[in-house]
């Protein structure tokens, strides 16, 4: 399991979401045409948007987790997440564009300006677009501390995603409070005091 | 007509049954798909999932509906997603929630609570509010204020057939539904973190109320409605988007003032009083000028340009003169 965790294997586990999206896509195609209801393109970007704020959730929770509990494995696995992460944004973001709007420009550039719900979507995707670009080896090495600033603006991503989701929500609030509540714990975690509680508590 | 159904025995020959075999059909050999859809239709009868658990008096009624000419002739949106993909929160906030959790729903026996400003006011059974009434079966086109629409082969009488009934005073002025308040069956009643208050609330103007085209729906696809898409008793209004079209409704009351409806206490920004379908305004989070006809495809949306008044401009756009839509929205 531990060796599991550190290793290439785990593009198993980030890709399993994509497995079953495709597994999806050829139902409808190919077995049950209403396999994913009568609007298939919305349930597409509300499956893969769904998926994309998991992974963020995922990668946002390896540091707490290796804090708190000093789960060191993951964290190897950090850029892979990450990645992970941006490619089911990005995913989300196409099939808005190709399947929901089927590439009218005039209408993508309307919601980019006038439906702040997508601003906010996506503004978080070209976060996560730059974190994607810088995370290898050598951009790495060439902004150092840069990129570490860089990679804080996650943080901003995750809070613009919330935002892109509760304007979304017309009704039924109760799943935008559990993303909230899980980021907001998350990023709390972070805090240097909260770590020292926690330290101090495992020392006595 | 060279495939005939295997298996359908006499008592799956119900009204929907026999409409949905007609129509698939008719669909059916029209796409050269023949014997494929067919045997879906059949089959569903032969599961049992169409029996109609609707009253003997109800189902009489509905049998001897009748065509109406406001019906349109567009392609009908298939059984299976009117009544699988609905908005009714009251079952939950999914599409797919109102058919899984409103089976508990019991529409029968029902009575409607009738108050205010007319001659005639107190409850009445289901069945002497329909009384007499010849109901009609009207295809309409069902515009949602999210940008989809289907179309629905309805089961109803005029509206104003019903309220005539009760002989509404002259000081009314408008008419206020309500839906009926049942936690213990309605799941979606029971929620937390609800943005809108129950029982819901609809208000049409006493105007738009008595217009020919709005319809009091007890039926869809040759059946009684099923519990997810309002039974027993829902209002059809086709020009306006479908939130208008309040369900399962238990209290009508006439009144001078309009109490604020559901929507419009959640969110007057984003649902106004009127709710007209109007491609020029938009919501604040999308825009109205298109709309997705359902069934889309994955690769085709089937996104259509939406129409003024839902495409029933000629029948009520004179309702509306002199008033800026986009202000009254
Ligand atoms: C790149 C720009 C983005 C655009 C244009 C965009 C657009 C959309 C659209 C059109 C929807 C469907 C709204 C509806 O149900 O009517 C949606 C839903 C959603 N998006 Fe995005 N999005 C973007 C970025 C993101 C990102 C970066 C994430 C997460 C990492 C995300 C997470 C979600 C989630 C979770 C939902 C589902 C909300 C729900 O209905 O429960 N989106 N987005």
């Amino acid at each position: 399991m531990r060796y599991f965790l550190a290793s290439k294997g785990f593009w198993l586990v980030l890709g399993a979401p994509l497995y079953y999206v495709l597994y999806q896509i050829g139902q409808v195609l190919w077995v049950r045409p209403g396999a994913l209801g009568p609007d298939p393109a919305q349930a597409l970007v509300t499956l893969l948007g769904e998926i994309a704020l998991w992974m963020l959730i995922l990668v946002l929770s390896v540091t707490p987790l290796r804090k708190v509990f000093q789960l060191l494995r993951l964290h190897g696995q950090r850029r892979a997440m990450g990645i992970a992460c941006f490619g089911y944004a990005l995913l989300h973001w196409l099939a808005y564009a190709a399947l929901l709007l089927e590439w009218q420009w005039a209408t993508l550039g309307d919601d980019l300006l006038k439906r702040p719900y997508i601003s906010a979507g996506f503004l978080a995707g070209l976060i996560l677009l730059a974190m994607a670009a810088t995370s290898n080896d050598w951009s790495t090495r060439r902004l150092s501390r840069r990129w570490r600033q860089l990679h804080r603006w996650g943080y901003l991503a995750a809070a613009l995603v919330i935002l892109h989701v509760f304007w979304i929500a017309r009704s039924n609030f109760f799943e935008i409070v559990i993303y909230a509540l899980i980021v907001a714990g998350l990023l709390v975690v972070r805090w240097p005091w909260f770590i020292q509680k926690i330290k101090m508590i495992k020392d006595v | 007509m060279k495939t005939q159904p295997t298996k359908l025995t006499e008592a799956a020959v119900t009204p929907e049954a026999v409409y949905l075999n007609r129509r698939q059909y008719l669909k059916a050999s029209a796409l050269g798909l023949g014997a494929a859809a067919f045997s879906g239709a059949s089959q569903a009868a032969d599961d049992g999932q169409l029996s109609d658990p609707a009253p003997l008096w109800m189902k009489t009624q509905l049998n001897e509906s009748t065509a109406s000419p406001f019906s349109t002739n567009e392609a009908l949106t298939p059984y299976e997603y009117v009544t699988g993909y609905n908005n009714f929160y009251e079952f939950g906030t999914d599409k797919s929630d109102p058919e899984k959790y409103g089976q508990g729903f019991e529409p029968h026996p029902w009575s409607v609570m009738v108050s205010g400003a007319a001659e005639k006011t107190g409850t009445f059974d289901l069945e002497d509010v329909l009384k007499g009434l010849s109901v009609e079966e009207r295809i309409y086109r069902l515009r949602c204020v999210e940008a989809w629409s289907m179309v629905i082969p309805w089961l109803g009488v005029p509206l104003s057939s019903i309220l005539a009934r009760y002989r509404p005073l002259s000081r009314a002025k408008y008419v206020v539904f309500e839906t009926v308040y049942r936690p213990e069956q309605m799941p979606g009643q029971r929620a937390f973190f609800n943005a809108i208050d129950y029982p819901y609330v609809e208000v049409l103007r006493i105007d738009e109320a008595m217009h020919p085209l709005t319809l009091m729906a007890v039926g869809v696809y040759g059946r009684s409605l099923p519990n997810q898409n309002g039974a027993p008793l829902r209002l059809v209004v086709p020009w306006k988007y479908g939130f208008k079209s309040i369900k399962s409704i238990q209290k009508i009351s006439f009144v001078e003032q309009r109490p604020k409806t559901t929507w419009e206490r959640a969110n007057p920004r984003e649902y106004g009083f009127f709710a007209n379908v109007n491609p020029k305004v938009s919501h604040p989070r999308w825009s109205q000028a298109e709309e997705r006809r359902l069934p889309g495809s994955l690769f085709s949306a089937n996104r259509i340009p939406t129409k003024m008044f839902n495409g029933y401009a000629n029948e009520v756009a004179s309702l509306y003169q002199g008033l800026d839509l986009s202000v009254y929205y």
